[in-house]
């Protein structure tokens, strides 16, 4: 590994700058006037025109990208082998130097080429890494990934072990960040590794025979994880796999509070970028463990704050209405609410009957009106379109009557008996003599003057 | 033995040069012992000649390479280049007369060779042909500061990017600088008022001896034949013998990594004639392939435009008296006439003649191509009447096919070749190891490419785009009439169309400007561009050229007009 033209060549650049600067220093502060370009002093000429090496070059880049984008494979490894020849010329003063540009493109087109193998590709990924030092570990994890999704677990446990003890001066120093990521999916790999040992030894336990070799082994794997993913996940960062992979395994030797600080830190800690998954994970953990309901809702509350479309927020919203504090109830109705603001969420009966529940209990209850009527002022412009158009109504009543009925409960109250939703599923239903709808129906009636309080028609509007 | 002796084996008196400076004879082919110390030429006739006697080459520097002088590598391009046009069908005298003696006579004037070297100068005498020299005295090495300073301010050369990083490594080895004895010399030796040869230049030595041989080959031609390699120029150290090393300042002198370029070639050739002191060359007459006239014909053909329009091309050379032979010949160092560029003259001629029929407003020409179809239509008797809609479907149908196809093969060109350059030997492990990964790389994804094999050497063809009679299809224009746009008048065909357009009213001044008249696309119709840009194709050369001789041309033919009454519009009536 002593051909790295590149690197060297670049180091040489630099210091060259580096003492040409300290020569400057020493001397008067010099009036330095820059190079003018070419065409200012020149008649425009040909040379814009002229083709060169570069220029050649950057066309036949070109062709290669419009060939990937297209999924020409063959055209875009036709193209490269002429690319390649930049290969030549390659002394890094560009962002993204041609040797990079080759690995990156050439990755690519043997993952989607008809005719590549994983021969091809492992004799590819040699030639990279013998390439540019720089990138010496991206290349490796690239090439573990590729290993991985072809189902080659060990072949990548062991491209992992040897890229961990890969040594070559300060660049060891430099890829730090790579090098940490190494680790850690080598002790994800311990993890899984570990995790088949577990189930063998779960079936055996069963049988009443217990291998001490197999259990030793286990807990082999569980240190070389643990020791790798504790690791990793103390930097800032989404580790969404470490991280649960690592719960998992304190979960299971019982380190309870080694596992919620984790997910305490992963979620709470600002260092770290907002990420959902953190409080979904931390919610699943205290859940298990039966933890209060006030730290089950804290953790919820910010997944609310952070994605309100979560599937989650269902969960939260039939615990929130079951308290019997009144400021959770409104957080409640709140949440549900949000979650029927996305579009995903349109046809979900689950999240419909939630909602239809607690605005019936609230309109029975004749307490709270004016909950609805914060959540409604300002959903009234768009909900009406967006939820209950009449061609929705037609559809829902079609395909999901259940949907249907909650959410004419819904329309019939915050929108009133005469709106199209409400008239037409009430309408089919009784025609059907179903038995729910006329009930509906009554109900709606009934309580019509709750309509008008909530889209303040009504001048008897009072605040509770 | 002199140059009038008898031939010993046929007895004829027809001596040629080989490569080896031996004199061989042209009829029999025997090569005689001696080599020439007797300088054959027609135009060297300076008392200043010296006759440099055969001495031994210093053989055998440390690398095994042998010592050898920047010019001699240029001789040897020269070589390859006369070479490659001979066997195009360029005329045999073209390589041991002409070229041969205009290098010759530049190695003369640049007192590089056949002169009393001046003392104090470090200037190497050495014969043309064995390249042998007594002179010992290494050139002083220069100073890597030179070097760099000087690598900025060139903008003549080929720059390496390489370069400025290998000044580092060559500082820390001053002893490695070039392969050949005074590349480093030759590099910084500041010659305003001579012309240093370099390798766009071995070009314009080429077309300078076509145009003294009056070939039919324009300079558009010779470039293509560059770009598609029937003409040594990229690479051409390759063809070096072995023993010629080739490193250092010589990779700047001799790599070549841009395809050359019209106005570049054109000047130097102008310059170069000019600093050799050649006389008027031979005249351009109207039977010479380089007439207007002849030339317009070709391109007529290769537009697939009526002959008819030829008719048309010759009045207006003949109006505007670009004809004649002192307008066409080339006269070194005239500065008081603007010198002619065959090919874009020829082009832009036609183009004016379009533009006197058709007008390409975007509208008249469309205006004229209906009724032309409306009466095709209606009658099928006589030739058929010239649609231009029709030509315009055809003709951008196949330049589209041909451009793509040309950018296709820009972006494949592959600029290096087996040898590999390096700078030093200190690299040269590195250079050699990362070829063979390219080597690698290229093997693998070309078993992964659809066509395994590169792209054939076109044959040479003076034609780019060809049109026949033959074909059925009614893709070839040749034989169609102009009656639809023509009228008699008094006995005479005239054009129906009363307008004109000038692109321009006034002429910028080429000397402070740069430019006779400046080209944006979107300023001028469509059609306009359209037969512009055929034209660049044609000649591959940049639309705005095509476009300033237009103008010329058109304010050459409007001339009195303008001087009377500067109109915009301007009726013409011949």
């Amino acid at each position: 590994m002593d051909g790295f033209l590149e690197e060297e060549e670049e180091e040489a650049a630099v210091a060259a700058t580096k003492k040409k600067a300290a020569v400057g220093s020493a001397l008067l502060p010099a009036l330095h006037l820059p190079f003018l370009p070419p065409h200012l002093y020149q008649p425009a000429s040909s040379h814009e025109y002229k083709l060169n090496f570069k220029k050649s070059k950057e066309m036949c880049l070109s062709y290669i990208q419009d060939a990937m984008l297209q999924k020409q494979w063959k055209k875009a490894a036709e193209f490269l082998t002429f690319y390649i020849e930049s290969l030549e010329k390659d002394f890094s003063t560009e962002y993204v130097s041609p040797s990079e540009m080759i690995w990156r493109i050439g990755t690519e087109i043997l993952c989607h080429h008809s005719r590549s193998s994983m021969k091809e590709f492992n004799s590819f990924t040699e030639q990279m890494k013998s390439l540019g030092v720089k990138r010496y570990l991206k290349v490796c994890l690239e090439h573990t990934f590729h290993l991985l999704c072809n189902g080659l677990i060990d072949e990548a446990y062991q491209n992992l072990s040897l890229s961990e003890s890969w040594r070559f001066g300060e660049q060891t120093v430099i890829q730090d960040k790579e090098m940490k990521l190494i680790k850690a999916y080598k002790g994800l790999l311990d993890y899984y590794n570990w995790s088949k040992q577990k189930n063998i030894l779960l079936e055996h336990g069963q049988d009443g025979f217990e291998d001490l070799s197999v259990e030793q082994e286990m807990h082999s794997y569980f240190r070389k994880a643990a020791v790798n993913l504790k690791e990793i996940i103390k930097i800032p960062g989404v580790w969404d796999l470490f991280v649960k992979c690592y719960v998992d395994l304190l979960e299971f030797y019982g380190d309870h509070n080694e596992a919620r600080q984790v997910l305490n830190e992963y979620a709470y800690n600002s260092k770290f970028p907002a990420n959902p998954n953190a409080h979904v994970y931390l919610y699943q953990f205290l859940k298990r463990h039966g933890e209060s309901k006030k730290s089950l809702v804290s953790a919820l509350k910010i997944l609310h704050e952070v994605v309100p479309s979560h599937e989650l927020m269902i969960d939260f919203n039939i615990m929130l209405q079951k308290s019997k504090k009144r400021k959770r109830r409104r957080l409640g109705l709140e949440v549900i609410f949000a979650v029927l603001d996305y579009a995903g969420w349109k046809e979900n009966v689950k999240a419909w009957s939630c909602l239809a529940k607690q605005v019936k209990q609230i309109v029975i209850s004749e307490k709270h009106l004016d909950w609805i009527q914060q959540e409604w002022n300002s959903r009234k412009d768009w909900w009406p379109a967006f939820h209950f158009s009449r061609y929705s109504a037609k559809r829902n009543w079609q395909e999901n009557e259940s949907l249907s009925y909650e959410k004419a409960l819904v329309a019939g109250i915050l929108l009133g008996k005469g709106c199209k939703y409400f008239k037409y599923v009430s309408h089919q239903g009784c025609k059907a003599q179903v038995k729910r709808f006329r009930i509906l129906k009554k109900f709606v009636n009934k309580h019509n003057p709750v309509y008008l309080r909530i889209s303040g028609l009504s001048d008897c509007s009072v605040q509770p | 033995r002199d140059f009038n002796e008898r031939c010993a084996q046929c007895s004829e008196v027809n001596w040629g040069l080989t490569d080896g400076g031996r004199l061989y004879c042209r009829s029999c082919h025997n090569v005689t012992e001696r080599t020439t110390d007797v300088v054959n030429s027609d135009f060297v006739c300076n008392s200043r000649i010296q006759t440099i006697s055969k001495g031994l080459k210093k053989q055998e520097k440390t690398d095994g390479g042998c010592e050898w002088y920047v010019c001699e590598g240029f001789q040897l391009v020269l070589k390859k280049q006369a070479e490659a046009l001979e066997a195009l069908g360029v005329c045999p005298q073209m390589k041991d007369e002409v070229l041969c003696n205009f290098w010759r006579r530049y190695l003369q004037k640049t007192k590089q060779a056949y002169c009393n070297t001046s003392a104090g100068e470090t200037v190497k005498a050495l014969s043309v042909c064995d390249s042998s020299t007594d002179v010992d005295s290494e050139p002083e090495t220069p100073s890597p500061l030179q070097l760099l300073s000087l690598s900025e301010s060139e903008g003549d050369l080929q720059t390496d990017s390489s370069f400025a990083s290998s000044i580092s490594k060559v500082s820390e080895s001053t002893s490695v600088c070039s392969g050949s004895v005074d590349g480093s010399l030759y590099l910084m030796k500041n010659r305003k008022e001579k012309l240093r040869m370099t390798m766009p230049m071995t070009l314009s030595f080429c077309y300078m001896a076509l145009l003294w041989l009056r070939e039919p080959m324009t300079l558009s031609d010779l470039l293509r034949f560059v770009v598609e390699g029937h003409i040594p120029y990229l690479n051409v150290f390759q063809h070096f013998p072995e023993k010629m090393k080739l490193y250092g300042l010589d990779l700047k002198i001799f790599r070549v990594e841009s395809w050359p370029v019209y106005e570049e070639v054109y000047n130097k050739m102008l310059e170069l004639a000019a600093f050799l002191d050649l006389p008027r060359f031979p005249d351009i007459t109207d039977s010479c392939f380089l007439h207007p006239d002849m030339l317009c014909m070709k391109y007529l053909m290769e537009a697939n435009l009526p002959d008819e329009l030829h008719n048309w091309t010759c009045r207006v050379v003949k109006k505007i008296r670009i004809g004649e032979a002192d307008f066409l010949t080339l006269v070194p160092g005239n500065k008081s006439t603007r010198n002619v560029k065959y090919d874009v003259l020829a082009a832009a001629v036609i183009v004016v003649v379009l533009k006197l029929l058709f007008l390409l407003d975007d509208h008249y020409e469309w205006l004229l191509s209906d009724f032309a179809e409306e009466r095709n239509k209606n009658n099928k008797e006589g030739g058929p009447y010239f649609e231009f809609k029709k030509w315009y479907k055809v003709i951008k149908c196949s330049l589209d096919v041909k451009q793509k196809k040309l950018d296709e093969e820009r972006a494949k060109y592959l600029w290096r070749c087996e040898k590999v350059l390096f700078y030093s030997d200190k690299q040269k492990s590195k250079v050699l190891k990362r070829r063979q990964t390219a080597v690698n790389l290229q093997n693998q994804f070309g078993k992964l490419s659809g066509s395994v094999l590169p792209a054939e050497k076109p044959n040479p063809s003076s034609f780019q785009l060809s049109w026949s009679e033959e074909n059925t299809d009614g893709s070839c224009f040749h034989g169609h009439s102009l009656k639809g746009v023509l009228q008699e008048k008094h006995g005479l065909l005239t054009v129906k169309n009363p307008d004109y357009w000038l692109c321009t009213v006034k002429l910028c001044n080429e000397k402070t400007c740069g430019h006779l008249a400046h080209y944006r696309e979107v300023d001028f119709p469509q059609s306009y561009h359209f037969v512009i840009q055929l034209f660049s194709f044609l000649l591959r050369i940049q639309p705005s050229y095509i476009h300033d001789e237009v103008c010329v041309v058109e304010h050459k033919l409007f001339n009195k007009k303008l001087c009377k009454k500067p109109k915009y519009n301007t009726g013409l009536r011949k």
